[in-house]
């Protein structure tokens, strides 16, 4: 266990790095995120956004550098001074309290909107069915989907999809939910109802991280705001700051492509 | 809506004279091969009638039945256990899998039937010291027809398992993954049903094969539809009347098991946007097409 300063950060990242065989994807990665904070992450592509957050969720193993997700180090256990490899199952008990939403959506097509919502609450938690289903079609109430609860994912737009991944991922009760690009693949007339509902649980004092190109929401909705590419985060601050007074030459020329 | 209800298109389908021409020439194809088939009289139709319902005809029918699902059950199975093991990171479960998967595709399946037969030469008892039984005993025509038909399936439903795992977006694996699923689960519950939409149309192919490859264990001698039929005819040889009853009952389980195959395929195709009807055929003699909706 590692000291107890003030206040835990949900996240804490220590020259976290990655690498596909010879390709070094993140190069050292440090990055403190506290609870209730909501940071956005912004980088032109390939710059590792994705895959930090993937690290986040152990959907990676981290090569070099720690990664700690509310006090607990994210794919080991700490006996002494050697590291063990977690086991999948305990993999499996850590993801349940992080949430992730994919740019894609990945909802389950064989299943309901409330099939997808329960699912994992009813087969990862052991739930009773008819508990979770209450509990599912209040998310798609506060969603804005109730009505949709037995439609199937290939019978809902785009922004739909997405509102019932974002629910899926709530039914958890997650601690800490990270959002990678969640409106990217979206019509630009769906994305409003996507951020409306993210806006919502920033509200409410959800831990997120979120990458996204969404400068609009970044500014108003963000705590923080990271600048990342070629592996390595460039530049941090407040949204606003770094928005309208970034540092570094690189920040300037990506936000001057994307403002 | 706001604009007005347009009138649907009247338009005069293109003529196929082609299609007209052939299905005339087959008609009469049709007619000549019917009129033979009704007045030679060597195919002697009343004594197909009479062996149709014979006992030892019934009896080979309900073993073919019997064969041909044990068989599929051991076959997909086996197949999903093969393909599991087969996409296994661990190069020794996979490559374990291969070897299974290219032996038993790669021998004909009358010489594994024959193997499986002779099995007791090889080793005439099976087991340890006195908990070791008889080979013969244990392995009778009937599980040598099971083990022969089971495990050469297993080999061929392996391949048609994996390639309907594959074909799952990676993204489902990711986001039940995400939800703390364990992999068990996942495989259970997000990815073998999706795949089951790839896998199904094969295996439904499969089991209506497996129906008629269960003659081929005519060989070691196991008492289904054919060796009823070939017994039947040693004796009195009435040959073709008995090859036709036979025929007409793998016809019929034949047609049957379609009509199956196809309803299931609708089920789980559930969910899912794109499948294309087909044109029936009306449409595609007459060339009328539905209206896309
Ligand atoms: N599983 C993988 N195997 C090999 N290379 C990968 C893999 N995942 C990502 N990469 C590479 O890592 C780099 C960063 O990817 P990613 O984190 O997705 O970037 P971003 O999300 O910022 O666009 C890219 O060059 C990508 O090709
Ligand atoms: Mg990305």
């Amino acid at each position: 266990m590692s000291e107890q300063p003030t206040q835990e950060p949900m996240v804490r990242a220590e020259g976290v790095c990655k690498h596909y065989g010879r390709l070094e994807v993140l190069k050292g990665i440090d990055l403190e995120v506290a609870p209730r904070e909501v940071m956005c992450v912004i980088g032109p592509s390939g710059s590792g956004k994705s895959t930090f957050l993937r690290c986040i969720n152990h959907l990676e193993k981290v090569n070099a550098g720690k990664l700690w997700v509310d006090g607990e180090l994210v794919g080991y256990r700490q006996h002494g001074d050697k590291l063990h490899e977690l086991r999948e199952h305990e993999v499996a008990e850590k993801r349940r309290e992080i949430g992730m939403v994919f740019q894609r959506f990945n909802l389950f097509p064989h299943m309901t909107a409330l099939g997808n919502v329960i699912e994992a609450p009813v087969q990862v938690k052991g739930i009773p069915k008819a508990e979770a289903k209450q509990q599912g079609e209040d998310l798609l109430t506060r969603v804005g989907l109730a009505d949709k609860a037995d439609a199937y994912p290939n019978q809902l737009s785009g922004g739909q999809q997405q509102r019932v991944a974002i629910a899926r991922a709530l039914a958890m009760k997650p601690k800490l939910m990270l959002f990678d690009e969640p409106t990217s693949a979206l019509d630009p007339e769906l994305v409003g109802e996507v951020l409306a509902v993210m806006r919502g649980l920033a509200e409410d004092g959800m831990t997120m991280v979120l990458v996204t190109h969404e400068m609009g929401f970044a500014r108003e909705v963000g705590d923080s705001l990271v600048f990342m590419d070629g592996g390595v985060v460039v530049e941090k601050g407040k949204p606003r700051d770094v928005i309208s007074n970034p540092q570094h030459e690189r920040t300037q020329s990506f936000l001057a492509k994307v403002l | 809506m706001t604009t007005e209800q347009q009138d649907p298109i009247k338009a005069v389908p293109v003529r196929r004279p082609g299609r007209w021409i052939g299905g005339v020439v087959i008609a009469l194809i049709a007619i000549g091969v019917i009129y033979s088939i009704v007045t030679n009289r060597n195919f002697e139709w009343p004594t197909v009638w009479r062996y149709l319902f014979d006992f030892r005809i019934l009896t080979g029918l309900r073993n073919t039945l019997v064969l041909t699902v044990l068989s599929m059950v051991i076959g997909v199975v086996g197949g999903i256990i093969l393909a599991i093991m087969r996409l296994s990171r661990s190069p020794l479960v996979s490559g374990a899998a291969a070897v299974y998967i290219w032996f038993f595709r790669g021998t004909p399946l009358i010489t594994q039937l024959i193997f499986w037969n002779f099995f007791s030469l090889l080793y005439p008892r099976i087991g340890w010291g006195t908990f070791s039984v008889d080979t013969n005993t244990l392995i009778a025509p009937f599980v040598a027809a099971l083990l022969g038909l089971g495990l050469n399936e297993a080999a061929y439903m392996a391949e048609i398992v994996r390639g309907g795992i594959s074909s799952v977006d990676e993204g489902q694996r990711e986001a039940a993954s995400a939800l703390g699923m364990r992999q068990g689960k996942t495989l259970r519950r997000i990815v073998l049903p999706q795949a089951m939409r790839v896998i199904l149309p094969p295996t439904g192919n499969e089991t209506i094969a497996m129906l008629k490859t269960t003659s081929l264990v005519v060989v070691i001698g196991y008492f289904e539809l054919m060796t009823a039929a070939q017994q039947i005819y040693a004796d009195n040889l009435k040959q073709i009347p008995l090859l036709i009853a036979a025929a007409i009952w793998y016809l019929l389980l034949t047609s049957i098991l379609s009509i199956f195959q196809s309803r299931i395929e609708k089920r789980y195709s559930r969910g899912v946007s794109g499948i294309a009807t087909q044109p029936g055929f009306a449409e595609r003699m007459f060339s009328f097409r539905k209206a896309a909706r």
